[in-house]
């Protein structure tokens, strides 16, 4: 394995585990400022109690986003110098400023939110709830502004000493696929969100213990979640792929298997892309489909990866192809039971439906492999370039760093974050077992500080 | 627009090493002064609330760093991999350690995680000292203004050294008894009874070594880098900084004495700011000197990014800065006094 090789798996792998932290936190922070709005207006504790319980969820999620994250910033320097000397007067604008705006802000008042609920007001309380909430989407807007500039650079400027910088600082920040892929993105982290604070509903109710907030959880989490998967769908993953059509046709090409361009092009649902051939084996597809999602009318023509030269082709074409699948394919299936478990909602028979309960508690996991599909679609269908259209993947890395060397460290990640999910999983059940209840009472007099994951 | 800059990134790296560095420091302290159960959980709530805001100084001056010099991000950071990623895996220990050890209430679990983080904050505050002391050192820069440095080759400072000589091994030694001392001023400060009195005892002893180590240290870094003095004679105003670090050293004993732990502990945090404004003017307008050929140093000039980024920059660092600090006054305040281990809470 070459050192290009083993440094994209490097940044594949970090990146692909810190997201699964970030990913419930953003959307969690939403449900618990919705959870304490609710109490601040009917006076309801359960729903103190319920947002109460979620902090801690959130905590523990938050400290391993945090520790993961920090590698993640990192890596940039380490492993793509070539990029990171080219670039670093545009992303590295959003990287510093997602540090100065949206980390300090997010861990200060998760410090207020979590210790200092008796000694703020519950407006006050409630502000600090709503500040972390903002923290975290801040966060997760630079970030995206960075990747969004990779995807669809805008605004740049090439210096003499070969070099980019920001030409347009507003232009940058308003990049439209930036806003898109925005959306798209934080609307898939409320999924996450929703699905795991409704399957915890269903786990309790189907054990029968903490069975009142089992009936707020799965409430919360079926309307959530019902909501964010439509919107996952339309607009913003329709929006989305349309303006990748416009700017990443080749991407497109290779996300939807279509190896000839064509009018009416189809929507294969199901197949397996066989790249030698330059066919989908065993095609389940509807004609026109895709033309129509794309163009607006059936007879638009779309073009295939015939249309580009060999070497602009995504070179992990099969990845491509599934990743994307995977994550419409799932986004069905999430719309489909949301619809199914709000009826049931509405008719005031989900709780007592078992048959209902089990799939609601087995689907949790499906919302993070969405998510990672999603990102591997946007990643890979970006390849071969590292800034589309401007620095080539394979001139990004770093020059003096050993395929050796990144494989130490590749390892050491591996076996670093393979003991940080044991923990993680532990402590997340631990807190599940416990249940909310136990978030009454652990409110002490006087607050004193602890740490973070700790009230 | 590069001497702000410069600058800006100075006071961002100071702020880490005064913020983090008693967190820093309580960690390394803690299996030497914690004797029970509920010490060690006093030593962990007095940082609990803020260690993971004082981090984010890293990563903001991180982020800073690569967006006003990119070349020097990317270089520094590839050049160095190896220590890199042993602090990354030693930052992600030490956040572990910090917030998990609380929560399964059994002894193996917490002696482990107690064992973790004394180990992790030891070995950061060596690797950070000796980071510090290879880019005064110099590194061996190429034509292309990259390097790969490997742990260590011969331990001498020659012209193929590796990060780890017996120059950079004393500038962990002095971060190592420089953030101990920090460490047991902030215990005084915020731990009650028997905790305080051994921290304060530590701070006595610790301050003997700082003052030795901290006089080895300045010719050791004359010896090895003798162009470190030419701003120096160039500017005889900057011998202040280093009067002013004997000074707050004199400060940090005396105001010991006369039991002012608040003005001890400030006597440290500028201690150390003193010793990094007095490395980065012995630098300056140098980013990472060249250990085979002055004319490879990168240099402030052939570092700096675009002048519209940075124009821009200033702008919202200036609001980032206001609002940063005023998140840090309100936490510190809320978290002000002697912390406790009540027991029964916290799990
Ligand atoms: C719960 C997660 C989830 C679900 C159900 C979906 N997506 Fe998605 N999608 C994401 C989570 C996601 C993501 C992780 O948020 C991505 C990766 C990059 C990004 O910004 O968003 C993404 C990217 C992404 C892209 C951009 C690819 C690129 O940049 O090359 C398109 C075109 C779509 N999505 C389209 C869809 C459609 C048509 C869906 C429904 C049928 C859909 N997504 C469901
Ligand atoms: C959760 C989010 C993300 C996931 C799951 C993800 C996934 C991936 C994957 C799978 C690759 C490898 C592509 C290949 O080698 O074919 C990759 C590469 C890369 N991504 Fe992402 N990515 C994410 C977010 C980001 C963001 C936000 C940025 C920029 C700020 C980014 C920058 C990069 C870079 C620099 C590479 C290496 C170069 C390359 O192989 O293209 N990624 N990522
Ligand atoms: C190359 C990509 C990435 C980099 C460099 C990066 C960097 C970081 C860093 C340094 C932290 C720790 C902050 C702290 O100490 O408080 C962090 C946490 C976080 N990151 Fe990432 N990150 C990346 C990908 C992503 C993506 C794709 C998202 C979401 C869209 C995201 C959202 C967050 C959020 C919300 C946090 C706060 C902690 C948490 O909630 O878990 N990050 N990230």
């Amino acid at each position: 394995m070459n050192a290009l090789l083993l440094d994209r798996i490097h940044f594949a792998f970090t990146v692909t585990y810190h997201y699964l932290f970030p990913q419930l936190t953003m959307g969690l922070a939403l449900l618990m400022v919705i959870m304490k709005l609710i109490a601040l207006r009917s006076g309801d504790e359960r729903w103190n109690q319920a947002a109460r319980f979620w902090a801690k969820i959130f905590a523990i999620n938050f400290l391993l986003g945090v520790v993961t994250g920090i590698p993640m910033e990192f890596q940039f320097g380490t492993n793509w110098s070539e990029f990171a000397r080219r670039t670093g007067g545009v992303i590295g604008q959003p990287l510093a400023m997602e540090g100065v705006f949206a980390f300090f802000l997010e861990s200060t008042f998760l410090g207020l939110f979590l210790f200092g609920e008796k000694r703020l007001s519950k407006l006050a309380h409630f502000g600090a709830a709503t500040m972390v909430f903002v923290g975290s989407w801040i966060s997760g807007f630079f970030i995206i502004v960075t990747d969004a500039w990779m995807q669809h650079p805008v605004a740049q400027r090439l210096l003499p000493n070969g070099t980019y910088e920001v030409a347009s600082f507003w232009k940058f920040m308003l990049n439209p696929w930036a806003w898109l892929q925005y959306a798209h993105n934080m609307c898939g982290a409320v999924v996450t969100a929703s699905f795991v604070v409704a399957a915890t509903g269903a786990f309790y109710l189907l054990e029968k213990s903490h069975q009142e907030f089992g009936r707020l959880f799965l409430k919360t989490g079926v309307i959530a979640g019902l909501i964010s998967c439509v919107v996952q769908i339309f607009p913003t993953g329709d929006f989305h792929g349309r303006y990748v059509a416009r700017y990443q046709p080749a991407a497109i090409a290779g996300m939807e298997g279509l190896f000839r361009s064509q009018k009416g092009a189809p929507v294969v649902l199901i197949g397996q892309p066989d790249e030698n051939a330059q066919t989908i084996d065993n095609p389940l597809a509807v004609n026109d489909v895709l033309s129509f999602i794309l163009y607006g009318t059936t007879h638009a023509e779309v073009k295939g990866l015939d249309a580009f030269p060999r070497d602009q082709w995504p070179t992990a074409l099969p990845l491509l192809y599934y990743s994307y699948h995977i994550m419409a394919g799932l986004g069905t299936w999430f719309v489909l039971l949301m619809l199914v478990a709000a009826f049931l909602l509405w008719r005031g028979k989900l709780y007592n439906a078992r048959w209902m309960l089990w799939p609601i508690l087995l689907s949790f996991p499906l919302p993070y492999v969405a998510n990672t599909a999603g990102w591997m679609t946007a990643e890979i269908g970006r390849q071969p370039w590292l800034v589309y259209g401007l620095i080539r993947t394979s001139e990004g890395y770093s020059p003096h760093v050993s395929a050796g060397n990144a494989l130490f460290t590749l390892l050491g990640f591996l076996g670093m974050y393979s003991v940080l999910s044991i923990l993680w999983i532990v402590l997340v059940y631990r807190f599940i077992r416990t249940g909310p209840a136990a978030a009454a009472v652990a409110i002490p007099a006087e607050p004193q500080p602890a740490t973070l994951t700790t009230v | 627009m590069g001497f702000v800059w410069f600058w800006i990134v100075a006071v961002m790296i100071a702020a880490y090493v005064v913020l983090d560095g008693f967190d820093l420091g309580v960690g390394i302290l803690s299996p030497f002064l914690a004797r029970s159960d509920n010490d060690r959980r006093t030593l962990i709530r007095s940082i609990g609330p803020v260690w993971d805001g004082n981090e984010v100084w890293l990563l903001a001056g991180g982020g800073t760093l690569y967006f006003a010099f990119p070349l020097l991000y990317a270089s520094s950071f590839s050049g160095f991999y190896l220590p890199l990623m042993i602090v990354l895996w030693l930052l992600i220990m030490r956040g572990a350690s910090i917030e998990l050890r609380m929560h399964i209430d059994h002894n193996v679990w917490r002696s482990f995680f107690d064992g973790l983080f004394f180990v992790a904050s030891a070995l950061l505050t060596i690797f950070f000292g000796a980071a510090l002391a290879n880019v005064i050192r110099g590194v061996p820069l190429g034509q292309d203004s990259y390097f790969f440095l490997p742990l260590w080759t011969n331990w001498r400072v020659g012209a193929n050294p590796g990060i780890l000589d017996w120059y950079t091994v004393i500038g962990g030694v002095v971060a190592l008894v420089a953030l101990a001392t920090h460490g047991a001023l902030w215990i005084v400060l915020k731990a009650p009874g028997q905790l305080e009195d051994r921290a304060r005892r530590a701070v006595t002893a610790l301050w003997i070594a700082l003052l030795l180590i901290t006089l080895i240290s300045l010719p050791a870094t004359i010896a090895v880098r003798p162009s470190a003095l030419a701003n120096y004679r160039a500017y005889p105003i900057l011998f202040v900084i280093p009067a002013l670090v004997v000074a707050t050293l004199v400060g940090i004993l005396s105001f010991t004495k006369q039991n002012k732990p608040l003005a001890a502990f400030l006597s440290s945090c500028l201690y150390l700011v003193f010793m990094l404004v007095g490395a980065a003017a012995g630098l300056y307008p140098t980013l990472l000197p060249s250990s085979t050929d002055p004319a490879r140093d990168i240099t402030i000039a052939g570092a700096l990014a675009g002048p519209h980024s940075l124009h821009v920059g200033l702008i919202w660092w200036s609001i980032g800065l206001v609002l940063a600090l005023a998140y840090f006054i309100a936490s510190y305040w809320l978290f002000r006094g002697k912390v406790t281990a009540d027991a029964g809470y916290g799990h």
